[in-house]
């Protein structure tokens, strides 16, 4: 299934453009960077695809996904999947919860559901930590958590927000490998926002960089 | 011992002598009338008569589960209403609209509500009148919509008191946790508005909501003047029985009233444990059921009945009050006709009516808001000073105190003590207030005072500005705004005052509510509707008076505009 963002832009409340039009095809597997100046409306852009926006913002141009206009749906309908630069596990839930949460629910029965979740954990390196609460997880187990629990959800694009950005620099390779392998392995479009050059290097995909929409040249 | 250490004891003393010791009293004396030791009316204890008398009474045990049944419901009914409507109008960015919409239903008055709430559902009242052409009904039809049996005019009344109260209370805890975040990371995942609202913020919101919905579960289980006007009348609820038994002119009646002001606390205790029970339920219920990951998207369809039914007793609400008006300004109002035909003012020029009435409610308002205030701010400024949290947990405690306890299981109590060491009954029933103005003033007050930047002070005193300087000339001033609504609160609680007014006045001090509650049960609503209306419109003066003051005086400080 591919991400296509057709002549993309957000419109703030009081009708100003964010950023200039924006197209890009993200292939299933594909990883796909956009850049650009912080403030310019990077986050606003994945909200907007991901159907987040916040009350007053307009979304110009169309969302595709395999081929379907998303333009409309709520963002529960959208398949879409998201991981935040601060993880954002549910701090009520155990790490296990968490992730029980986000597992579709075409898996039915207690022990099917249980062990899926504790084969995600396995895979993410977090076997055992299932009864924790999330807030002891140090920064990159909650990144592995969080990205395991989206795509137990199984969706059918993912939207990564910074995600590493708040990560220890030792770790951060690490868990970048991780997260950008499992997207791979999982075949589904993925688009990274990020000012971080070594994301973008490491994700391998299309780059794009995000421009002022008043900006005739388009780049900074 | 520094000036601060002298602040600090004196406050700190104050509160005690004044809100703990008095509770206790009452408690420890209503306990030992229970049980047949109350001297001063020459009954000595320990006994079981006041019990076997109490338990002799007709309807007793109905009036007993009454209590509990209206109390629960109408509790559960407002906090459901409330989640619902706050989990509706959050998606749409709304909820400063919502809480200045509710505003005036939170500053009126339970009994002008109540009475109000009568107007409209009575076989004589606005609904039956509605309907009277299409029913074809000559004359007032024969229902019991007021006073029902099973108590749901009363559930309704309460109901449309207290949903507002929730929904601000919701309002301050959703700031509190990351609404926008969970709700996108739920959303993400494929899960519905609804879904994300049951299974991710309504646990986190509940230890923080906690408090206020047994606080309003006490004051459901232990309603006196809402359900003297719409509740059941044979048997009536307990509360009002125990009230009724409080008036009595025979002292010894006392004695069962003592055991009943007991079993009024056993009551609420069984409450509170029936909330936690179900609230344990829920929440094993809910981690079974997210644990299988249904996404429950079309249950977003089904907010609409809490946000129609919030509307739907929102609306009865401001008919009550809108007839209220209707009636004190009627001069001629017959069946079926909706609106009076001939109006006057014949009412509201009869000053001597109300005038001194009036009079007195706004002067023990003020006299225990002002006193209410004192000890707040001196309490808070104690702890400035000497870096203490301002929320101590004990007196965060203590000021919980009168508001969970059903007023009826210390006031008896204390106005058994009166019997021995009778204060002026004005400063009793001043006093009697302060009880309950003082612990809703600092909840309001509590959070502004603690959210001012500590770097204004800083700055002033590196100007020289000593500690009472800061005081006066910076934090006061620029906390205006939250003081007033502070204050504006504490007075509307005063007002509305039925119980402290009647049991330590000694019955010689009238106020609007008093004289509101005695007045429905009569035969002119006209005179009712006059003093109801009265008992809405000062503390709705006082809010906008609050709101005004700091606006004006700070017309060109755009800084202070956000600190209310």
């Amino acid at each position: 299934m591919t991400l296509q963002l057709d002549a993309l832009s957000v419109l703030a409340p009081d009708g100003t453009a964010l950023f200039a039009p924006l197209s890009l095809t993200v292939q299933p597997g594909e990883v796909a960077s956009v850049t650009g100046p912080s403030g310019i409306g990077k986050s606003t852009l994945l909200a907007a695809v991901g159907g987040h926006l916040e009350p007053g913002f307009r979304l110009c141009g169309a969302v595709r996904l395999g081929g379907r206009d998303l333009g409309g749906l709520p963002a529960e309908r959208r398949g879409i999947g998201m991981m935040f630069q601060e993880a954002v596990l549910f701090p009520h839930l155990s790490v296990a919860d968490n992730l029980a949460f986000g597992l579709a629910p075409r898996h039915r029965g207690r022990r099917a559901r249980r062990g899926a979740v504790a084969a995600a954990l396995e895979q993410a390196g977090l076997a055992g930590f299932g009864p924790r609460d999330p807030a002891t997880l140090s920064g990159g187990q909650r990144a592995r958590a969080a990205l395991m629990r989206t795509l137990l959800a199984e969706p059918r694009a993912v939207l990564l927000d910074e995600p590493f950005s708040g990560l220890d620099p030792e770790r951060r390779d690490a868990i970048r490998r991780f997260a950008f392998d499992t997207i791979r392995a999982a075949g589904i479009p993925a688009l990274l926002v990020t000012h971080d050059a070594e994301d973008v290097r490491a994700a391998c995909g299309p780059v794009l960089a995000l421009s002022r929409a008043t900006d005739p040249t388009g780049g900074p | 011992m520094t000036s601060a250490h002298v602040l600090r004891a004196v406050s700190g003393a104050a509160i005690l002598a004044g809100l703990g010791l008095p509770v206790l009293l009452g408690l420890g004396h209503g306990l030992a009338a229970a049980f047949g030791h109350f001297p001063a009316i020459g009954a000595h204890g320990p006994g079981l008569q006041p019990w076997r008398d109490l338990m002799a009474m007709p309807g007793i045990g109905r009036a007993a589960a009454l209590a509990l049944w209206t109390g629960l419901a109408a509790t559960g009914l407002s906090l459901v209403l409330a989640l619902g409507l706050v989990a509706w109008v959050q998606g749409r960015d709304r909820l400063r609209a919502l809480r200045l919409l509710l505003a005036p239903l939170l500053a009126a008055p339970h009994a002008a509500i109540a009475i109000g709430l009568a107007f409209v559902l009575a076989p004589s009242g606005w609904i039956a009148r509605a309907l009277a052409p299409l029913a074809g009904w000559d004359r007032p039809p024969d229902i019991a919509t007021t006073g029902d049996p099973l108590g749901l005019a009363l559930i309704l009344g309460l109901v449309a008191k207290e949903l507002p109260f929730l929904v601000l209370v919701l309002a301050g805890a959703l700031t509190q946790i990351p609404v926008r975040a969970h709700m996108a990371a739920g959303r993400s995942l494929g899960y519905g508005r609804a879904a994300v609202w049951l299974w991710l913020l309504l646990p986190q919101l509940w230890p923080l909501i906690r408090l206020p919905v047994l606080v309003v579960l006490a004051f459901s289980v232990s309603v006196v003047d809402m359900a003297l006007i719409l509740g059941p009348s044979a048997p009536p609820t307990l509360p009002v029985m125990i009230a009724r038994l409080n008036a009595d002119p025979d002292l010894q009646v006392l004695l069962p009233a003592s055991a009943g002001g007991v079993l009024q606390l056993g009551l609420l205790l069984c409450a509170f444990a029936a909330l936690w029970a179900l609230a344990r339920a829920a929440g094993a219920t809910g981690r079974a059921l997210l644990r299988r990951g249904a996404r429950l998207q079309g249950a977003d369809r089904a907010l609409a009945l809490p946000v129609l039914a919030s509307a739907g007793t929102a609306l009865a609400a401001v008919l009550a009050l809108a007839g209220l008006l209707a009636w004190s300004v009627a001069f001629s109002w017959r069946w079926p006709d909706l609106f009076p035909a001939e109006l006057t003012l014949r009412h509201w020029q009869a000053t001597g009516r109300w005038g001194d009435t009036a009079l007195a409610s706004g002067l023990i308002a003020l006299a225990a808001t002002g006193l209410a205030l004192v000890a707040a701010v001196a309490w808070l400024e104690s702890a400035d000073r000497l870096g203490r949290p301002a929320a101590d947990r004990w007196l965060t405690a203590l000021i919980h105190v009168p508001l969970l306890l059903p007023q009826l299981s210390f006031l008896t109590g204390l106005s058994g003590l009166m019997i021995r060491a009778p204060l002026p009954p004005l400063a009793a029933v001043i006093w009697g207030h302060w009880l309950f103005v003082f612990p809703y003033l600092m909840i309001a007050l509590k959070g502004p005072w603690t959210a001012l930047d500590p770097r204004l002070g800083r700055s002033a005193a590196a100007l020289g500005a000593g500690p009472w300087r800061r005081l006066w000339r910076v934090k006061l001033p620029v906390l205006l705004a939250p003081l007033a609504t502070a204050a504006a609160v504490g007075f509307a609680v005063s007002i509305a005052q039925y119980l402290p007014t009647l049991f330590l006045g000694g019955g010689r001090v009238e106020t609007l509510t008093t004289e509101a509650v005695a007045l429905a049960s009569g035969s002119d609503r006209r005179v009712a509707a006059v003093h109801a209306v009265l008992q809405a419109l000062l503390p709705w003066g006082v809010f906008l008076a609050a709101l005004a003051v700091p606006a004006v005086l700070h017309r060109n400080r755009r800084g202070l505009g956000g600190a209310a």
